[in-house]
């Protein structure tokens, strides 16, 4: 669409004459004061506050819009911006040129350029403006008691969860380093209920629809009488205006200068181009002044080295709440394992694993760098036993395999890094084959030996990486377990027998 | 070609490895725009195919067809108003479910660029028919301003083709929500803006989709009574 630019505010210009611009075209968009006489409409009120949507999002006729601009409480924001002669795309970070495309635009008559980033949330080119809010926030009641969750933390837990209220509470960015299986949620919530309290609008974000799915129930009865919207592609909740939201790191992208406080969930989850943008919509959906919290377990170099040297606020929970130590990996030589494969055999020292498991009954995860290696590998073990698949991102039955695997129905689970994390299994021994691959990364291997012992009835797992040579990243993950652990002694998180046990292998 | 950046694949935005040799430094090798892996997942229809409107007759029971022809455009044939009204028509690809993911990003999420993707094989089928006037499907004006562009017209442009825009349309419900009866009994949806210039000539129209052939035959209907030589069809998925 196209606007002409009047005295102090922006008209919109169906037909196409001359004088009119896009919206990307007028270097300052003038927005008029607010007036407090003017009736605003509270739904609309509901569905922008703090977000940036587009036209085609709001079931609201236009001149209405227009009318809650003229009287400042809409805001028009360009969709793309240039930073010299680059694009850049206002909403999702893209600078790309790559990921930029034209076309002639029926809406603005011209050749609009548009960003392929973010297109599957609607099309931003040169003449979309992104429409937000800029009246007062909705008013949200608060229940005399918020949380229903009467559950107990381990100290380490406990000393996290002051430190997020603290920081909620103080508009502070921390870092909560915590094991795989050092119970993170359960450490959210009286930062979550100081926040509510407070009334500050908060969110949790994280990178996979999964956890959104898992994480909803759990907090819904944490805080049974809170709204909470939960928000991933697809979901029907998305023009929800909650006080506790919870979604994917993607539906950020929606929001603008919206929270008071954001959880960002497995903030490492993602290459670091993917990171990039994901930071950047985070940063957007945040308010000027507000809290963030970073939760992990496997912070990249970058971080740990600020954490080190005192650059970034961080606490870590060194050790997992059944009070056991972590599985250190063990490193066994396996030889030029991809020659072997294309033989169709194996490392005998890997098939001995696999039958020592096969003969005791525990089950087993054994993680490949590549699928066709995997697919050779699962042919060669298949007849020792029927109980075995393999398992990759694209498999259209990987949530039933998975399932299968939960109900023991398998014995042996073959995987690409998809199962890193998120996945528990109760009773499990983890091997690596070929440990020493670029695509496992400290933080993969890290996470990948987090899958072990899990369980405060099973806190035992052996994990294995066979490898043609160690890497420096096998190294440090298995450095940055054996620290964990013995801080996690140190600072009495864990018994003095599991730590004899384990810690020192 | 820019040699110093490395193209992504259009549908999937995977790099896409060029097999560098002396083949690729001395000849003119078209570009690519998809990758290997999606280039793949496309199925090109071939084989023998329904004589009328080109469907494949390969996964096709028997029962289906009557002779040459598909059962549903001997149902188009019997009747007179529809006889002989659309030529040929010819589809590049199956309607599988990747290309159906494709197309709705190009035309619904409105990613014009991936146009370009099927761009050669229009040229090169274009190319072989003998043709004076190539008249995409119009949108409603409403339709247009909600999607910012034309599919029909966005694939005959980036082929290299100039789109004859001769047809509008009455704006009414997305065909995709009717059934084929309600399609086959709809009054005529398109309007001709006069053009002497149909006259005796040959047309083929661009449509993304292929599915019950009324679309087709309406605006086909609409360009024989206005004098046209002949009515032949162009469309991605079949």
């Amino acid at each position: 669409m196209r606007f002409l630019v009047n005295s102090n505010h922006l008209l919109p210009e169906r037909c196409l004459s001359g004088n009119s611009s896009r919206i990307s075209q007028i270097p300052i968009i003038p927005q008029p004061l607010l007036n407090y006489k003017f009736p605003f409409n509270p739904k609309l009120q509901l569905l922008l506050a703090g977000k940036q949507i587009l036209l085609d999002d709001i079931p609201f006729p236009f001149d209405e819009i227009q009318s809650h601009y003229e009287n400042g409480y809409i805001t028009y924001r360009k969709g793309i911006e240039y930073q010299g002669k680059l694009p850049v795309c206002v909403r999702c970070g893209n600078k790309d040129p790559q990921q930029f495309g034209s076309f002639m635009c029926a809406r603005c008559g011209e050749q609009c350029l548009y960003c392929r980033h973010c297109i599957m949330m609607g099309r931003i080119s040169e003449c979309t403006p992104l429409i937000g809010w800029n009246g007062s926030e909705p008013v949200t009641e608060v229940p005399d008691k918020i949380m229903g969750w009467s559950g107990t933390l381990s100290k380490g837990q406990q000393e996290a969860s002051d430190l997020v209220v603290e920081a909620i509470l103080q508009n502070k960015e921390w870092l909560i380093w915590a094991v795989c299986g050092a119970g993170k949620t359960e450490v959210l919530f009286a930062g979550i209920e100081a926040a509510l309290s407070a009334k500050k609008r908060i969110c949790i974000a994280t990178p996979r629809t999964d956890v959104v799915l898992e994480l909803f129930p759990r907090l819904k009865a944490a805080f049974p009488a809170i709204d909470i919207a939960a928000l991933y592609g697809g979901s029907e909740d998305r023009h929800v205006y909650a006080p506790l939201t919870i979604a994917t790191t993607h539906q950020l992208l929606r929001f603008y200068h919206a929270f008071d406080a954001i959880i960002l969930d497995e903030v490492d989850a993602f290459p670091y181009t993917v990171e990039e943008s994901l930071q950047y919509a985070a940063i957007q959906a945040r308010k000027p002044v507000s809290a963030m919290i970073y939760l992990t377990a496997t912070p990249n170099q970058k971080w740990q080295r600020e954490c080190r040297s005192g650059q970034r606020n961080f606490t870590t929970i060194p050790a997992r709440f059944h009070r056991h130590s972590l599985p250190v990996p063990q490193f066994k030589w396996c030889g030029n394992w991809q020659k072997l494969l294309y033989k169709d055999k194996l490392p005998p020292n890997v098939i001995q694993w696999v039958k020592s498991r096969l003969d005791s009954g525990k089950q087993a995860l054994l993680f490949f760098p590549h699928i066709p290696m995997m697919e050779k590998a699962l042919a060669i073990l298949r007849p020792l036993t029927p109980n075995i698949e393999a398992v990759h991102a694209e498999d259209p039955e990987r949530k039933e395999k998975v399932q299968k695997m939960r109900s023991k129905e398998l014995k042996l689970l073959l995987t690409t890094t998809i199962l890193e994390r998120g996945v528990t299994f109760p009773n499990i021994d983890v091997a690596v084959i070929g440990a020493e691959d670029i695509i496992f990364t400290e933080s993969a291997l890290v996470q990948i030996a987090g899958r072990a012992g899990r369980s405060k009835d099973y806190p035992d797992g052996v994990v294995t990486f066979f490898h043609y040579g160690k890497t420096e990243e096998m190294l440090k993950a298995r450095r940055q377990i054996l620290m964990m652990n013995r801080e996690g002694f140190k600072v009495g998180l864990l018994d003095r027998e599991s730590f004899k046990k384990e810690g020192r292998i | 070609m820019n040699n110093f950046q490395q193209e992504r694949c259009l549908i999937c935005g995977q790099f896409i490895t060029a097999v560098v040799g002396w083949g690729w430094i001395f000849s003119m090798e078209t570009e690519h725009v998809i990758c290997e892996a999606c280039e793949g997942k496309l199925e090109r229809i071939e084989g023998e195919t329904c004589k009328i409107c080109g469907r494949s007759f390969e996964a096709l029971a028997n029962t289906f067809r009557i002779g040459e022809i598909c059962n549903d455009c001997c149902r188009w044939e019997e009747d007179l108003q529809w006889q002989g009204l659309l030529e040929k028509n010819f589809s590049l690809f199956h309607y599988n479910d990747f290309l159906k993911e494709v197309i709705a990003k190009f035309k619904y999420r409105g990613d014009y660029i991936l146009a370009k993707v099927f761009s050669d094989e229009i040229k090169s089928r274009l190319g072989n028919m003998e043709a004076d006037l190539f008249i995409p499907i119009p949108l409603s004006e409403e339709r247009l301003y909600e999607r910012g562009f034309n599919q029909a017209e966005a694939l005959l442009l980036e082929a290299g083709f100039a789109p004859v825009k001769m047809l509008t349309r009455v704006h009414s419900e997305k065909q995709s929500k009717k059934s084929r009866t309600e399609r086959i009994h709809l009054p005529q949806v398109f309007q001709l803006i006069p053009a002497p210039q149909l006259q005796g000539r040959k047309v083929i129209l661009v449509d993304d989709i292929y599915t019950t052939g009324s679309t087709l035959r309406h605006a086909a209907k609409l360009l024989k009574e206005a004098g046209a030589f002949s009515v032949n069809s162009l469309t991605i998925a079949r």
